[in-house]
């Protein structure tokens, strides 16, 4: 599409590959969906227009544990910007301390790197990995039986740790 | 001699109707049925005859598939082949090796379309040649990015011109095949001819470029019948419409509301609808869930390589394009795999699968099930494998494999 052209030329024009160790290669988006499905790991960094930037979102998100882990950030000029976790408000489990706190947690990381308070922002992330890695304290979305400030807490502790 | 009352007169214009209605019921049938009901309670209401309507109808739409093309000489169907670029013309030719050992009625036609060249000729002999055979076996013809973009899509001329409306895909989960989710059965029906593929775009500022999608009731009405028909015909319960309605309220929201329209005419199989982004989410998480998927050209695009991918890969699955009169086989995820073009390790499953639903197209049933079982028993049980799914057979390797396969069922086989 003449859309696609003028895009593919704007990001390879503007972005050239000089010699860096960053190189540029595009790929036709659906089979970008089918490679994505088959071998996620292939993929570093993917730029596209914002149809295919919704769907391809929303299937990485299911790639990596669904929208309660996903954080996302919008972007503008100036350095305006606003973080936020991409599911949805969830009525049925508000106020009784059930939810998943990963996704919002993430995106606050994500603000704090865009703040350049990367120290503490690294310090978050690995301490909510641990988290969940560890398995021990997990809400009930990700399998376990905790609450969400029992999840925060076990977060806090760690990072209490690393200090 | 009709004596003229009120009984046979009302009898002379439920049958006018019925025609009108173009049954495709033997008309002794349907006079038969119709004189049935009538005769016994000519008294009664008017809603007997209602009834009727609904059954022959029925009937009627109970049949998705199209009636075989005429291009057939001393018993043998002249098919139209088309090699396009890439690995379509190596694993065309290995089609055709098959057809020949297991003795197909089936001559090709073919029609080599070159991808280079700016003028339109050669699609158009292309899409003549399948107007005279009615049904066409093709690889993906290469869009060149060098050529301008007035130069549109060849296969997207060779689907709106024949009005391939329908594009259909059916993912299964193989058991030979190691992939992370099973017990995947989905057919997607993709509308084919309009959507963001209908090619009507400008630059009106510089800089600034307007893509228009266009969906149109017609279409969307045709689309969501076949899908319809087709569940029906296949014994499955449920459809699920993908769209983006709440973004493209009118676009989609069209689409939309032409599938409940449809849905509502079969209250046998369940109508449910998703926005796209959530689909390919649900898809990657839990796809078992789906059963048929219906839905407008561009999302039909991402979920058919999403399905091809969750099942194992491009090289697996065939894919048919359906149109009033004619149809177009070929691999689901049209690629043309530029990459390990010539080197004898593309997969040639979907291309032979995609050969064997043209064969059941063309009522050749019983070569479609034996070359069909031939590449099924050579992917679960030899688990002969081309790099794609992880193995080191080469292309040549699996279709040997698939003749000896043949062979060995006892059928009149050609030399190797």
């Amino acid at each position: 599409m003449a859309a696609g052209s003028a895009w593919r030329s704007l990001v390879s024009r503007r972005f050239p590959v000089s010699g860096s160790n960053r190189p540029f290669s595009e790929l036709r988006w659906f089979r970008d969906s089918g490679c994505m499905v088959q071998d996620p790991t292939q993929f570093d960094v993917l730029v596209m227009p914002n149809l295919y930037g919704d769907i391809l979102s929303d299937l990485c998100a299911g790639l990596i544990g669904g929208l309660g882990v996903t954080p996302s950030g919008n972007i503008g000029a100036n350095g305006v910007a606003i973080f936020e976790s991409v599911h949805g408000t969830a009525p049925d489990i508000a106020g009784m301390d059930m939810a998943n706190p990963t996704a919002l947690l993430l995106s606050a990381v994500m603000m704090l790197h865009h703040m350049g308070l990367h120290d503490h922002g690294k310090k978050i992330q690995t301490a909510c990995f641990d988290t969940i890695r560890d398995k021990k304290v997990l809400t009930k979305d990700l399998g376990g039986n905790s609450k969400c400030s029992e999840f925060t807490a076990d977060i806090c502790r760690r990072i209490q740790d690393l200090d | 001699m009709i004596k003229l009352n009120s009984k046979n007169i009302r009898i002379f214009l439920i049958y006018f109707f019925i025609r009108r209605l173009r049954v495709k019921m033997a008309a002794h049938g349907s006079l038969l049925s119709v004189f049935k009901s009538i005769n016994p309670r000519w008294n009664g209401p008017l809603g007997n005859s209602v009834k009727i309507f609904g059954t022959t109808f029925t009937n009627h739409r109970n049949k998705a598939t199209l009636t075989p093309p005429p291009a057939k000489y001393g018993g043998r169907h002249t098919v139209t082949l088309i090699p396009g670029d890439g690995i379509g013309p190596e694993l065309l030719s290995h089609v055709k090796e098959v057809f020949r050992f297991s003795c197909v009625p089936v001559d090709f036609e073919v029609v080599q379309v070159n991808s280079a060249m700016e003028s339109e000729d050669d699609i158009m002999d292309a899409i003549t040649a399948i107007r005279r055979n009615g049904v066409a076996l093709k690889g993906n013809i290469e869009t060149k990015h060098t050529l301008p973009p007035s130069v549109k899509s060849r296969n997207n001329v060779l689907r709106t011109t024949l009005d391939l409306y329908a594009n259909v895909m059916h993912c299964q989960s193989l058991p030979g095949v190691q992939t992370r989710h099973k017990d995947i059965d989905i057919m997607i029906i993709r509308e084919n001819t309009e959507g963001e593929y209908s090619s009507l775009e400008h630059e009106s500022v510089p800089g600034v470029v307007e893509c228009l999608k266009i969906i149109t009731r017609n279409n969307s009405l045709r689309i969501a019948d076949y899908a319809f028909r087709l569940a029906r015909e296949k014994g499955r319960s449920r459809v699920t419409a993908v769209h983006k309605a709440n973004i493209m309220k009118l676009g989609d929201g069209l689409f939309l509301q032409c599938c409940r329209e449809v849905a509502s005419g079969y209250p046998d199989i369940t109508f449910d609808s998703m926005i796209v982004d959530n689909t390919t989410m649900q898809l990657v998480s839990k796809p078992q869930q789906f059963d048929v998927m219906v839905m407008p050209n561009l999302y039909g695009n991402v979920v058919s390589n999403v399905c091809a991918g969750l099942v194992g890969g491009p090289g697996l699955v065939p894919g048919a394009n359906y149109g009033q009169d004619y149809a177009v086989f070929e691999t689901a995820t049209r690629n043309t795999g530029k990459s390990i073009a010539g080197k004898n390790i593309a997969n040639p499953t979907a291309m032979l699968l995609a050969s064997c639903m043209m064969l059941d197209h063309l009522k050749l049933y019983n070569y479609a099930t034996l070359i069909r079982n031939a590449v099924l028993t050579t992917m679960n049980e030899t688990r002969l494998h081309t790099a794609d799914l992880g193995g080191q057979g080469t292309t040549l390797e699996v279709v040997q494999s698939v003749m000896r396969v043949i062979q060995s069922k006892g059928q009149l086989t050609a030399e190797f």
